[in-house]
């Protein structure tokens, strides 16, 4: 942000490194236009159809489906900066932000569809900006409370010497907030915004076709390009739209992923220990330009000049550890009571006028297969990816491909892969309980590989020796050795990796291919056949008993198995 | 009783910049009373000269440090900057710290720019008082490093110039050099008293916290010894030498030896029928949990060995102990009180000498010594015999660890009641006293030791 800007060159000359990237930017510019200017127009009689399969169609279809992507990253953001910013900045509104946030977490996102198409659709009748914002707030859902929590954390952590240390030099709240507490947020910032946009990838091609009740709308991307062409069983156009989805995706990871997070490093606070990989060429290439340098060089000082602004007062006096008032504290903990207490006695009313206790038992079995499917695909994922993982992870240099793949996997939408088993199972008439469950785990199998080959990179070398020395093979070094020392990881990428399962399971247990839908027992099902009836009811329903399930068993499961790996696996 | 300072016996010419008057600084409790930090403590700071305040790691020195700076305000007492009272970190004083606070993605440059640009100093200005600053403290060359490609010394230097270069009246240094090693530390210390000598440095005043005796000796012109629980000040001393000081000097070892004597005297001994004064009570109840240091059985029983070996036959000058330990100086008083506070030795004007119970601790077996520290240490660490009566009275001889350190948390702050029961567990094993479930954060009396 802030090199040495004053020092440079006065007279700046453009090169050819500029010429590229003008050229670059003006497509960009050109197309963005054009893109816009479609979500205004009215939506097309649904039979016209509008989704064109001919390959040349896709790259239009490709940046549609990218821009939504961005017009939720920038939602997520300003959720994040100020929902996340209020959490850490009042303790009684925290009190509240919390623990929402992290029951929103564990909120089917698919399932808000339903809610969300018809209120947006609401909102602009007759037009596509409201499918599209529906999309957009899809894209958002799966977003935003990943990276709020990330940004509250950071905020909640910011090393209290630097925090005297600006308090002492006189800097004021918004001077403090900008030069102190966001830089400290941004390595972390980054990653988390990194890795949620690598699932909304999948999100957005999902919500690319939204079939709610009888609203049923195809907004042009390549979700719905997939769609119609699964609806005419068109295999090439599958194959058409997964090279645009790579294509699309490589830039992402090379333009975007790779230049934050390396420039995101900056900011990390410890010292040392992460070890300096090359710079990504795209900010090599930035850093060769000269106009475009001069450009982002003077952007980054009107922003170092607002975040300079002396807004807010001079810390005259000096902050008090507060002592929270008690009377306060029993009006807000009252009014969160009452509040609490009407919403329960709503649901209630509304829950035993609409449900009976046998439609809940029959959501909470399918909860049950739907567990146990997710149960079972993470076991045989690791049984798959652990080994390799350490295989890949003991070599710096396999390690780091192996990462780079792992993270690239992650961000490729998974559902566009889902066609091509669907075609399999009808093909072969298979059982589509057993063979549609694989597909859960498509997507997120690769946060386990990731996380196991961080964990073996990681793992200290004289150990390994002492390893070698003792002669300790076969089980017993996979027991005592190796295995111990990965658990932390492990439970992270399995944890990660069994919640977006859930998630997908609204996408993967109903599958498609012409007018053959197959379908699997189970609560993902549930959800998705009662999202394409309308059925808000059943839709309501499937979610909570959902969320409940997740809530459930990152509390009863993973943070305690977590816990219990920090205290006993890692290696300070 | 002493905390009164004696006038400053020196002619100071130079005006007050600090007054402080009566500060007391408590934190809040919820279970029990509060948790005396500071208390009725006075002192005030001229311009033209470098005071030391010189204490133990956790005599609330540091607290002091902050509420000069404006960074917390004192729970009672006033603090006077320039005639009148501070409200918040004030523009003439500015601060140094012991973990250098750099901000990692600033520049040198812009991390020394920072109290300029919160000023909203012009750019072009800036740029030349910091690079003044920066060449001023030895570090030209180097503005447009990044705060981790520098060395422990050289960053401290960065917080020099980062803290010099607004121009303050009074300098805040806290433990500056206690993060460093020992040469680099030697060479910022010479750097720096060479630049106050020559009047280099665009300051009036510095106000130096340490718990290093020699380093108080030789850069200030003053100082003041702190005692602990609550914090005060327990004395003054005027340091009698112009600088450049030498530490060889006869005249330099025996003020330091004096000052080794003043924070090891012994505390006067409180006969019963005092008790009835409140405030002795008081100082008797808080002196039953001391802070504990983290320190391993292994290393006292290495120290008692030293001492009683050839040529020091059980007693020994501190200073001469610490160079044959190839210890810090101040690296001994801990060990030295965790001798005296086992029975094992004493403390003495500056000297440390073995009690007979710790020569026979040393000359014997390795069960015995187990045995003899079981004994004093129910014998003489009251902490100690709570815990074994709690878990001889429970029947699976278990009790969870939080309450014992609820429990000390009444004479000290969190950390340091956390760090001072692992202590103890760590001797209590080593005695087969008690044992420690980490599992579940719980003591227990093993079979062999019921």
């Amino acid at each position: 942000m802030t090199e040495t800007g004053l020092s440079g060159n006065l007279r700046v000359r453009p090169n050819i490194a500029d010429l590229l990237g003008l050229l670059a930017i003006m497509a960009a510019a050109v197309v963005i236009a054009t893109a816009g200017r479609h979500m205004l127009v009215p939506i097309p009689p649904s039979e016209a159809g509008t989704i064109h399969l001919s390959p040349l169609w896709l790259p239009a279809y490709a940046v549609r489906t990218t821009l939504r992507m961005f017009a939720a990253l920038g939602a997520s953001l300003v959720f994040t900066f100020t929902y996340a910013v209020w959490a850490a900045k009042s303790r009684r509104a925290g009190q509240v932000l919390i623990p929402l946030l992290d029951i929103l977490q564990s909120v089917p996102i698919l399932g808000f569809l339903t809610f969300t198409v018809v209120f947006f659709l609401g909102l602009f009748p007759g037009r596509m900006m409201g499918a599209e914002l529906a999309a957009i707030f899809t894209i958002f859902t799966s977003q935003a409370w990943n990276m709020a929590f990330a940004m509250y954390q950071a905020l909640r952590t910011v090393p209290p010497d630097l925090e005297e240390a600006a308090r002492c030099f006189g800097l004021t709240p918004w001077q403090r907030f900008w030069r102190l507490e966001v830089p400290f947020a941004i390595p972390s910032l980054v990653w988390n915004t990194m890795i949620s946009m690598s699932g909304g990838w999948f999100m957005v091609v999902y919500s690319e076709t939204i079939t709610v009740g009888n609203t049923d709308i195809a907004l042009p991307g390549i979700g719905s390009y997939v769609g119609v062409a699964i609806e005419q069983r068109n295999i090439w156009a599958i194959f058409y739209a997964i090279v645009a989805m790579l294509a699309v995706i490589l830039a992402y990871d090379q333009l975007l992923f790779r230049p934050l997070v390396a420039w995101s490093a900056r900011f990390q606070t410890d010292d040392g220990a992460t070890v300096s990989a090359p710079d990504p060429w795209v900010l090599s290439l930035l850093r060769r330009t000269h106009l475009l340098r001069q450009i982002c060089l003077r952007t980054g000082d009107i922003a170092t000049r607002i975040g300079w602004l002396a807004l807010g007062r001079r810390p005259s006096a000096p902050v008090r550890p507060i002592i929270p008032s008690r009377v306060v504290d029993v009006a807000w903990i009252a009014a969160l009571i009452v509040f609490a207490v009407t919403v329960g006695e709503k649901t209630w009313v509304y829950g035993s006028a609409h449900y009976t206790l046998r439609q809940i038992a029959h959501v909470i079995t399918l909860g049950g297969f739907t567990l146990l499917r997710v149960a079972i695909t993470v076991f045989i994922a690791s049984l798959i990816w652990v080994p390799l993982g350490i295989w890949l992870g003991l070599s710096p240099n396999r390690a780091r491909r192996a990462q780079m793949a792992a993270q690239f996997m992650a961000a490729f939408p998974a559902n566009l892969f889902f066609p091509l088993v669907v075609v399999g199972i009808v093909h072969w008439h298979l059982n589509s309980n057993i063979w549609l469950t694989p597909l859960m785990l498509l997507g997120t199998q690769w946060y386990i590989l990731f996380n196991v080959v961080a964990g073996a990179s990681s793992y200290p070398g004289d150990l390994l020796e002492a390893a070698r020395n003792f002669h300790v093979k076969g089980w017993l070094w996979w027991w005592r050795v190796m295995l111990p020392g990965l658990t932390p990881f492990f439970i992270t990428g399995a944890l990660t990796a069994s919640g977006g399962a859930w998630n997908a399971a609204i996408a993967t247990e109903v599958a498609s291919w012409g007018d053959t839908t197959l379908s699997a027992q189970g609560l993902g099902a549930y959800i998705a056949h009662a999202t394409v009836a309308g059925a808000t009811d059943q839709v309501g329903l499937g979610m909570v008993v959902m969320a409940a399930f997740v809530l459930l068993l990152n509390r009863a499961l993973w943070r305690p198995l977590s816990n219990y790996a920090a205290r006993h696996f890692t290696f300070d | 009783m002493m905390q009164q300072p004696p006038a400053p016996n020196r002619q100071t010419t130079g005006t007050e910049l600090v007054r402080i008057i009566d500060c007391r600084q408590a934190y809040h409790k919820e279970s029990s009373a509060d948790l005396v930090v500071l208390d009725g403590v006075n002192l005030s700071i001229r311009s033209g000269e470098i005071v030391g305040l010189l204490g133990r790691s956790g005599s609330g020195k540091s607290t002091l440090l902050r509420i000069i700076a404006g960074l917390l305000p004192p729970t009672a007492g006033e603090v006077i900057w320039k005639g009148s009272r501070l409200t918040g970190p004030a523009d003439g004083i500015s601060m140094v710290f012991q973990s250098f606070a750099l901000f990692p993605w600033l520049t040198v440059q812009k991390n020394v720019e920072l109290g300029l640009e919160a000023q909203g100093v012009p750019p072009a200005e800036r740029l030349k008082l910091a690079e003044d600053a920066i060449s001023l403290i030895g570090l030209g060359g180097y503005e447009n490093a990044y705060p981790k490609e520098l060395s422990g010394g050289m960053r401290q230097r960065v917080g020099l110039a980062r803290a010099l270069v607004v121009k303050p009246d009074l300098l805040l240094m806290d433990e500056p050099f206690s993060a460093l090693d020992v040469l680099t530390a030697e060479n910022l210390r010479t750097d720096l008293v060479e630049l106050w000598a020559e009047k280099k440095l665009p300051i009036q005043s510095i106000l130096l916290v340490t718990h290093n005796i020699e380093e108080a000796v030789l850069m200030c012109d003053r100082i003041l010894i702190f005692s602990s629980n609550p914090g005060r000040v327990a004395h003054e001393l005027q340091v009698p030498f112009e600088h450049p000081r030498n530490r060889e000097d006869l005249a330099f070892r025996q003020f330091v030896d004096r000052i080794y004597a003043l924070m090891t005297r012994r505390a006067p001994v409180v006969s019963e029928a005092d008790m009835t004064d409140p405030d002795l009570k008081r100082v008797q109840i808080s002196a039953d949990a001391v802070p504990l240091p983290q320190l391993p059985m292994n290393t006292l029983v290495g120290m008692m060995e030293t001492l009683a070996a050839d040529p020091l036959h059980g007693r020994a000058d501190l200073p001469l102990l610490a160079s044959r330990l190839q210890l810090e100086l101040d690296d001994l008083f801990p060990l030295g009180e965790s001798l005296q506070l086992l029975g094992f030795a004493e403390l003495e004007d500056g000297d440390i000498l073995l009690t007979p119970e710790g020569m026979r601790f040393v000359q014997s077996e390795h069960d015995i010594r187990k045995h003899i520290l079981w004994h004093n240490m129910l014998h003489n660490i009251p902490m100690v015999r709570t815990i074994r009566a709690v878990l001889d009275e429970r029947p699976n001889h278990r009790a969870s660890a939080e309450r014992f350190r609820d429990e000390l948390e009444d004479s000290m702050s969190p950390p340091y009641a956390r760090q001072t029961l692992q202590t103890l567990i760590g001797w209590a094993r080593y005695a087969e006293l008690f044992d420690f479930d980490e599992e579940a954060d719980q003591l227990f009396l093993d079979d062999e030791a019921e």
